[in-house]
Parts: structure tokens; C-alpha cells; sequence
């Protein structure tokens, strides 16, 4: 199932399978190492839109909400 | 080899290699974007005496920030580049190093952090990276210095690649391959530190941890600068100082011209250090009696709180309050460094990627955000009618911040852009690296600071000689004492505070005012006009013609807030 990086749950982790950004934005996420291909667990998500925490390989990052809706990811269904 | 530069992702540890290199001090932090302005240095290689060069850290070699812009306009005169990496995110730093290896300079890896990767279960194999970059790559740990010198050693090796790679996901596909042979992971039980990262991340116990913190910072702020006054400060003044002037007032003779500059008014023939306003007595007593310990205090444990980690981690938390201003959450880290000092902070502006976002954040800052200077003068004098007061002018300050950011970014065109940061480890502050930045911050204020308050009080006696102060006084009292209820003599503290903030407000003291007074007095010597050093630093940043807008906005503030004080209290 593909969903957005916002619908993700704490403590849960997909596959990126998508940025669906410009071209500016898109490089600025994955100069982050945020990029298709890349395994990504949720940390928090705060409140009313706030901004998303995930970690990626060895880093965190803090990630806007609207960003993170341009970034798609897979998981596995239950 | 003429110019080295330290090239490398935010907080990867470019600047402590730096001070490693060339032995220059400069200040380090565990946040991104702590060196906004490339710094240099000299360091020796047998004869030679190559220029160093600390580039602020970027992500690409496009640039998206101003700071990124520095680092990749430095490049075209470089001769060697010493690429930082931190070796626990390797994959993701390799980004930029392949960008650097297709273009035309040679270059050399010091894989920093080295130490760390042990208990993140990451192993490297460094003689394979080598081989597969095509460049000489030193492990490194630029904050006890393991591997400097086998880095200086290899300098020369440094290797010119000129990769040819026609798109980015072409560089990603090397990069995966490279990192999947070079580099393999072992699991690695969580850390306590790696709890109390969760711990403060996580919305509903990352405010509450917060707000903890900021109470103890503050207290102990408060706790230290207070204790330092009262059992060290004032004592040398009063037992040691004192005497000494007083011997030297007698000598001058009362009265005499020299007297009034140098020792001041007498008070019922002695020497008051917090109303004399002497060159020695109060010039010296304010800056370093009333202030000094609040530095100190205040720096020692902001320089904790910078290298543990935290500072990113709170930005991230005030995110939802700050897009309310047109700001994300990382424009609160040059808030909380003007806590200190304007100066840095305005400079750390530099971080925002969009120009309203910059020039919301420094007219925020330059109006409603005190430095610590101003503050302990407020703390000392107004402390002394009561803590409540103290409240009051803090609290009016703050209020001030809130309708000013939202009524900035109601009428600035343009949206607020969304935050987008990494977020540091927790790093354990070392002792050493924290004693050697507060000492830095403590000597700039000593270096740049003192100066001009000698110069302010200097300039304000000749002023009183020449009785300009008295005519200023009259043109300016329809302001002070109509709208302001203050009396016409605080235009001094006014004239004093386009240089100094501090001294401005410890010219309140030998007014006789009364409480009220006090507090308009000094909310209005903070929001009026900003001392010179911020004064030059904002047209440095945001150009003459927003600086004016500033001023406009400032005076406006000003006179309003003076006049609602009045009305109100």
C-alpha cells in the first residue's frame, strides 16, 4: 500500500517510492538522503500539521508537513 | 598550496577541524549551521604557510541558502579541498563529495567522527572507499584531534578525479553501490542519550522536557549571575575599588572638570558606583559588575545546551508557534542566540533560505529580543522595585514579539517556507571545547563591548558639560514626559542607547524615577532603536533601504508601546 509520509505511524517504516516535488525541492530533500529507494521510520509527528520527524539511515531529520505529503512511501499491508 | 578549504555538510565537524589545523579559535556547535561566515586561518606545512579556510557547511553545490552560496563562490580559488564527512552518515555525505570530485581541484577525505561509528555499528572499510573514490581518505575525530596529523601528513596526496556524471540519479546509483561495498552495518542496542532523543522529539514528551529545560536554564542563568555579583563583584568594587577612587577623586579635586569625567557626581560626597557616571566608577562597575556575570552565566549555559544538541530539537517544537510569525521553527535558533547578543544572532539569520523570512527574523530580533547585557541591567535595577516588574517589562517585551511577528506576516507578501533540518545526535559536552568557546564569547564582549561604554559615558559627561543634553531635553519633552510620563532628563539614557544598551538603561538609576517610570523607561530603551554593533550588522544584512523600514517600524513600536505602558500601568 502507498501512502504519504504524514500517514505514516510513529514508530512504523516504508520504502520511498516517490518525491513528487520540483525540481529545486526535490534536490534539497534528497541532498538530505531522502530519496526513492530508502528505507524511512516515522519518530513523531506533531501537532495540528506541525512538522514530521523521521529517521533515515543513521540521521533525523525534521521535515515540514506539506513536504512530507510530497513524499510517497510503501508499506506492507496488514 | 596557497588555499585550503575545509569543505563538507552542515555539522560534520568542519570547524574543529579547522581550530585542529591552524590552531585559531573559533566557535563550535552541535546544530547545523553554526559557522555562517567563512573564517580563515593560517596553519604551517614544513616551509609553507597555506591559508585555511572554513566553509560553511552545505548540502549540494547548487546553493539554496546564502550560507550554502559562500561556501560554493570559495571554491573557485581554492587549491586543495579537505572534504569533511562524517563517517556515520556516509552515504548521504557522499552526495557532495562526488560533486566536489567532478570538478576541477584536488581533493583529500577526512572522514570525521570516526570514534562514533563503533557504537552506531558502522564499519568501514577505508582502504576499499579509497580505491573506489580515487582519492586518499583520513579517518579523523576533530574534537580530541586523533588523525590531524596523519591528515596533514597525506595533504599532498590530495587528488584531482573530474568524474564525469550527467544527472543526479546518476550520482545516487554510484553512490549506493559505493556505500554498499564500502560499508556494512551491525545492530546496536539504543542508548540511554538515544532515549532522551525520543524522548525530547516526540510531541508529548518533548514539550513538557522543554519547558523544563528552559525553566532550569534560566534559574541557573539567574542562580550563577546573581551569586557572582553579590560575592564577588560588588565586593571588589566596594572593598578594593572604591578607596582607590576615592583617594583619586580627593586628588583630582572635587568639582574640577577632570573629576566630573573620570570619578563623576559625588552622592552626599561619596562615590555611588550605579549613579556617579564616571569614566572609572560606573563605566567600569556597569559593564563589569552588572553585566560581566550575566554573560558568563548566561553563555555557559547556552555553550551546553549548543553542544549537547538541544537547540535543534526545541526549533522543531516551536515550528507551529513560529510559521504564525512567517518563520519555520530553525528561525528560533538566532532568537535564542540574541538572548546574548544581537550581533551573532542577526548574523545567524543567514540559515533562512527566503528574504522576508530573513528580514521578519532580524526585525523581530533587533526590536523585541533583549540581549543579555540589557537584560541583567533591567534584572539589576528594576529587580530592585521588585520581581513583578521584572515580569512586567519581559512580558511586554514578549507580547511585543507576537503581534509584531503576526502583524509582519499578515502584510509582508509571501508565505512562510516549511522547515527542513537534521537533527543532530546528543553529544555529550566536553569541558574543554565548552570553557574555550565561553571564553571567546567572554573576550569579544570585554574587546568590543567595554570600549564603548567607556566611550558612551565619556561622550554623555561632555555632552552634560557642554549642556547639550539640556537642550536636547527640551525639543524631545512633548515625547518623554507627554506621551511617556517620563521626565526629560531620561533623554540622556536615550542618546546613551543608540550606543550602548546597558549603560542606557543604568542611566535610569540616579533619576529618582518611580516604578512605573522605570518600567517604561526601560521597555522603551529596548525596543526605540538598537545599539550601534546591531545597527551596522542589520545594514550589513539587509541593505540600507530595509534597515530603513526597520527604523520606521522601531520608532513606531516605541512610541506606542511607551504610550499603552503609561496609559495602562
Amino acid at each position: 500500500m502507498i501512502i504519504d509520509l504524514t500517514q505514516l505511524a510513529p514508530g512504523e517504516t516504508g520504502l520511498i517510492t516517490e518525491i513528487q516535488a520540483g525540481h529545486g525541492l526535490c534536490r534539497r530533500i534528497q541532498s538530505l538522503g531522502i530519496r526513492p529507494g530508502k528505507k524511512v521510520t516515522k519518530i513523531s509527528s506533531h501537532f495540528w500539521r506541525g512538522p514530521q520527524t523521521i529517521e533515515i539511515g543513521n540521521l533525523q531529520v525534521a521535515i515540514g508537513f506539506g513536504m512530507a505529503r510530497k513524499i510517497l512511501v510503501e508499506i506492507d499491508k496488514k | 598550496m596557497n588555499e585550503i578549504l575545509l569543505i563538507g555538510n552542515p555539522n560534520v565537524g568542519k570547524s574543529a577541524i579547522f581550530s585542529r589545523l591552524t590552531g585559531a579559535k573559533v566557535i563550535i556547535s552541535n546544530y547545523p549551521g553554526s559557522t555562517v561566515e567563512f573564517t580563515q586561518g593560517q596553519m604551517k606545512i614544513g616551509e609553507e604557510m597555506p591559508i585555511v579556510i572554513d566553509v560553511p557547511g552545505t548540502y549540494t553545490l547548487e546553493p539554496t541558502s546564502k550560507a550554502e552560496e559562500v561556501a560554493v563562490e570559495m571554491l573557485k580559488h581554492g587549491d586543495v579541498v579537505i572534504n569533511v564527512v562524517d563517517a556515520t552518515n556516509l552515504e548521504r555525505n557522499l552526495s557532495l563529495t562526488l560533486q566536489l570530485l567532478e570538478k576541477d581541484i584536488p581533493v583529500i577525505i577526512a572522514l570525521n567522527m570516526w570514534d562514533d561509528t563503533k557504537h552506531c555499528g558502522i564499519n568501514i572499510d577505508i582502504k576499499k572507499l579509497e580505491n573506489l573514490l580515487g582519492v586518499p581518505i583520513v579517518p579523523t575525530c576533530g574534537l580530541t584531534g586523533e588523525g590531524i596529523k596523519e591528515l596533514i601528513a597525506r595533504l599532498p596526496e590530495a587528488k584531482k578525479h573530474t568524474l564525469k556524471i550527467t544527472s543526479d540519479s546518476q550520482r545516487w546509483e554510484i553512490i549506493g553501490k559505493i556505500t554498499a561495498e564500502a560499508q556494512s552495518l551491525t545492530h546496536h542496542h539504543h542508548t540511554l542519550l538515544e532515549r532522551l532523543e525520543d524522548i525530547s522529539i516526540k510531541p508529548l514528551t518533548g514539550l513538557p522536557f522543554a519547558l523544563i529545560i528552559i525553566y532550569f536554564a534560566f534559574w541557573i542563568t539567574r542562580f550563577i549571575g546573581e551569586n557572582l555579583i553579590a560575592y564577588i563583584f560588588e565586593p571588589l568594587f566596594d572593598k578594593l575599588w572604591l578607596p582607590l577612587m576615592m583617594k583619586l577623586s580627593v586628588f583630582l579635586g572635587e568639582g574640577s572638570f577632570l573629576n566630573n569625567i573620570i570619578i563623576g557626581n559625588l552622592i552626599d560626597g561619596k562615590i555611588d558606583f550605579s549613579q556617579s557616571f564616571g569614566l572609572l566608577t560606573t563605566g567600569l562597575f556597569v559593564p563589569i559588575a552588572m553585566v560581566l556575570p550575566y554573560i558568563f552565566s548566561f553563555y555557559l549555559v547556552l555553550g551546553i545546551l549548543e553542544d549537547f544538541g538541544y537547540l535543534p530539537r526545541l526549533a522543531v517544537l516551536l515550528d507551529n508557534l513560529m510559521h504564525h510569525f512567517g518563520l519555520h521553527g530553525y528561525a528560533s535558533i538566532p532568537m535564542m542566540l540574541s538572548l546574548g547578543c544581537k550581533v551573532p544572532g542577526i548574523l545567524a539569520t543567514r540559515i533562512l533560505e527566503e528574504r522576508r523570512e530573513k528580514f521578519i527574523a532580524a526585525t523581530l530580533i533587533a526590536i523585541t529580543i533583549p540581549c543579555m547585557a540589557q537584560s541583567a541591567m533591567i534584572i539589576g535595577l528594576v529587580g530592585q522595585r521588585g520581581g513583578k516588574y521584572v515580569a512586567i517589562v519581559f512580558s511586554t517585551l514578549f507580547i511585543l514579539l507576537v503581534l509584531k511577528g503576526l502583524i509582519l506576516n499578515k502584510f509582508l507578501k509571501g508565505t512562510s517556507p516549511e522547515i527542513l533540518i537534521e537533527i543532530p545526535p546528543y553529544r555529550i559536552p566536553q569541558a574543554k571545547a565548552v570553557i574555550q568557546k565561553l571564553w571567546m564569547r567572554i573576550s569579544s564582549f570585554l574587546r568590543e563591548a567595554l570600549p564603548l561604554v567607556l566611550l558612551g559615558v565619556f561622550f554623555i559627561n561632555i555632552l552634560h558639560t557642554l549642556k547639550i543634553i539640556d537642550l536636547l531635553a527640551d525639543i524631545f519633552a512633548p515625547v518623554l514626559t507627554g506621551l511617556w510620563g517620563l521626565p526629560k532628563e531620561a533623554i540622556s539614557a536615550l542618546t546613551v542607547g543608540f550606543l550602548r544598551k546597558d549603560v542606557a538603561v543604568g542611566m535610569l538609576g540616579p533619576l529618582n524615577l518611580t516604578t512605573k517610570q522605570l518600567v517604561v523607561g526601560s521597555t522603551v530603551l529596548a525596543v526605540y532603536f538598537p545599539c550601534i554593533a546591531t545597527f551596522i550588522v542589520l545594514i550589513k544584512e539587509l541593505g540600507i533601504k530595509d534597515m530603513l523600514k526597520v527604523a520606521v517600524i522601531m520608532m513606531a513600536v516605541a512610541l506606542l508601546t511607551g504610550m499603552v505602558l503609561n496609559f495602562v500601568l
